[in-house]
């Protein structure tokens, strides 16, 4: 196993239950994402790009295949510890941001941090760090409700790096911004790639992000259909 | 995540909800309330009830004649005629369990001093009565063994009777007539208060009883007899010694009825406090059902809670929170919730029972007992009713958490 590859996934399939009726979200997925690498995950919407994101953030298991992060094979790995790794090895941005309603950007850029065993005071250390990182040094106390939309992505950006993750994944992360904004939130991404060397693999439609991106893999009905490799 | 990072999150979850969490738990702050409130009416009424049973004397013993029969047909209860001075005499000598005894004879007239009269209860009793009946000297002396061996026209009065007959004036040495007859007062008893309410224990006059038997009523028997055991401990023993010891002297064969009844003070306050206690308990009863409800209240609150913050919960899970994060933060939630209600209902507990024993007049008896009681069944109402929103928090599904809308 090449130290270099932090992410390589081995035949995925992922097959939901409606009923009677089996749903084949993904068909096989194999790729790997090396250390260091933005990668951006494309396809119309039912493709099974989300369905991968969850397997690959560890909120959700493949029904086949194999999944390894950082080389440890996490597909077989219980909630508890599937918890752990999300916690510890994987930093999330949603399109919609999810942050925790009356809340300060401090609290919820130190959510992770408590469930993880980081004594009190190192946590704000931290948080303020990862804050200063996506440049709300001094927005700290402010509520979610009181910050624009790219305000808010880039607290979640923050949550997501608290905790010094292996991964960054990101769900649309411009999805729901204006295109200045989207930028604003592109340039964070690029400049983590590039000067924090942080592994970032991010689900889009914005062919801005795609730009940026070194490799491209291309989604439909659950297989990549053109990988675009170095 | 550690019990202080759970107890915090809990804490700010609740501050961020404040009218809620207060009205959730003010079911529990009225059930501890009314719990603690109730029970103390129920310990006051007890220990009302056990204090004037001491203050008549643990351990004394009533002795008096059965009811006779005659060809079948049976008269009330101490209609017999053969209780007699030498039996209480006898009770004395003969049982080592007895202390001291007092043949009573009772009666009712009215009695005059001067321009003013008034109508009381007249007790023939031994020199002893003071030390059976734990019964204390306001003011002069009781009369002593040789006045009633002489049986003397002397007496002694409740605090009533010379309220009434003196009016502030100075009653020792000073002659009333019992009907008719002068009498001598010696000394005025210590107020003891209502008994029970059905009768007034300082509403009589103490006079000895040979004095009564000859003077008043002509008879040469007793009406009963007044007996304290050594101790409270022994006052069963002293019964049966008694029911012995007169059973032989009356020459009751075997398998027959007694012709008379010994009963235990401590019996009879028994049977009281029997009823206090069921009091006590039906009140509590009552007050827990309240605090049930309230528990269920919370149940109700959390579950709603949980489903309002499927996201939160989400979001928490997508960070890292294992199911046992959630569901401990949950659980700590409910008991956050139910103990604070517990120490505010019991701060609304002690001042309800105070208030109501300052209005009313009852005695209320706040005991630690019902308050340890009522904040641990409140706490444990708390894990009770909140574990089963909590376990259903922690069994979310994080993808479908996150997307719930």
């Amino acid at each position: 196993m090449e130290n270099n590859n932090i992410i390589q996934l081995k035949n995925l399939t992922k097959t939901y239950y409606v009923g009677e009726t089996q749903v084949h979200a993904l068909r096989g997925i194999s790729h790997t994402v090396k250390n260091g690498e933005l990668l951006a995950v494309m396809g119309p919407s039912g493709s099974g790009k989300s369905t991968l994101m969850n397997i690959v953030g560890c909120l959700d298991k493949p029904t086949s295949g194999k999944y390894f992060l950082e080389g440890k094979e996490v597909s077989t790995y219980n909630k508890n510890h599937l918890a752990g790794i999300r916690n510890k090895k994987i930093g999330f941005v949603f399109q919609n941001f999810n942050l925790l309603a009356r809340t300060t950007t401090l609290e919820n850029t130190e959510l992770p941090l408590l469930y993880s065993n980081i004594p009190g005071k190192k946590v704000k250390q931290m948080a303020m760090e990862a804050l200063s990182l996506v440049g709300l040094r001094g927005r700290e106390l402010h509520r979610t409700n009181q910050l624009s939309g790219g305000e808010q992505q880039r607290v979640a950006i923050a949550r997501a790096l608290v905790n010094n993750p292996s991964i960054l994944l990101a769900d649309e992360p411009t999805g729901n911004l204006d295109t200045k904004t989207g930028e604003e939130i592109i340039e964070i991404f690029k400049m983590l790639n590039r000067e924090k060397n942080i592994t970032i693999v991010v689900v889009t439609h914005d062919p801005e992000i795609a730009s940026i991106a070194q490799n491209q893999i291309h989604i439909r009905d659950g297989v990549i259909v053109n990988g675009k490799t170095e | 995540m550690n019990i202080l990072k759970t107890i915090q999150v809990s804490l700010s979850a609740l501050t961020r909800n404040r009218m809620r969490s207060f009205l959730t738990a003010l079911g529990i702050i009225i059930g501890v309330g009314a719990v603690i409130a109730m029970v103390s009416i129920g310990e006051g009424a007890k220990q009302e009830v056990e204090e004037r049973f001491n203050s008549m004397g643990t351990n004394l013993l009533f002795v008096r004649p059965g009811s006779r029969s005659y060809r079948g047909r049976h008269g009330g209860a101490g209609t017999y005629t053969n209780l007699k001075e030498a039996d209480a005499l006898a009770i004395l000598n003969g049982c080592d369990s007895v202390q001291y005894v007092s043949p009573n004879v009772n009666t009712h007239t009215q009695v005059i001093y001067q321009n003013k009269n008034w109508n009381t209860s007249i007790y023939g009793v031994s020199d002893k009565f003071p030390e059976i009946r734990k019964w204390e000297i306001e003011e002069g002396v009781f009369f002593n063994e040789s006045m009633v061996k002489s049986g003397q026209k002397v007496c002694v009065l409740g605090s009533e009777v010379s309220k009434n007959l003196f009016e502030g004036a100075y009653p020792i040495g000073q002659i009333i007539r019992i009907n008719k007859i002068p009498f001598r007062v010696l000394g005025v008893l210590k107020s003891k208060g209502e008994s029970g309410g059905w009768f007034n224990q300082d509403d009589m006059i103490s006079i000895p009883y040979t004095t009564a038997q000859k003077r008043l009523l002509g008879i040469n028997h007793i009406q009963s007899i007044d007996v304290s055991a050594v101790s409270m401990a022994r006052s069963t023993e002293a019964t049966r010694q008694i029911e012995e010891l007169l059973r032989i002297r009356h020459k009751i064969a075997p398998g027959s009825e007694d012709d008379f009844n010994v009963r235990n003070m401590s019996e009879i306050a028994e049977g009281a406090a029997d009823s206090t206690r069921i009091l006590s308990i039906l009140l509590g009863g009552i007050a827990s059902i309240s605090l049930l409800v309230g528990g269920i209240g919370i149940m109700n609150i959390m579950l709603v809670s949980v489903t309002e913050r499927i996201r939160e919960i989400g979001i928490r899970m997508s960070v890292g929170a294992r199911e046992k994060d959630i569901l401990f933060q949950f659980l700590t939630e409910a008991i956050v919730l139910s103990v604070m209600g517990g120490l505010l209902g019991i701060v609304l507990g002690v001042t309800g029972s105070w208030l109501i024993s300052h209005f009313s007049g009852m005695q209320t008896l706040v005991s630690f007992g019902a308050i340890i009681l009522a904040f641990l069944f409140s706490a444990s109402i708390g894990i009770f009713f909140g574990f089963y929103p909590a376990r259903k928090a922690s069994r979310l599904n994080p993808i479908d958490a996150l997307r719930y809308e």
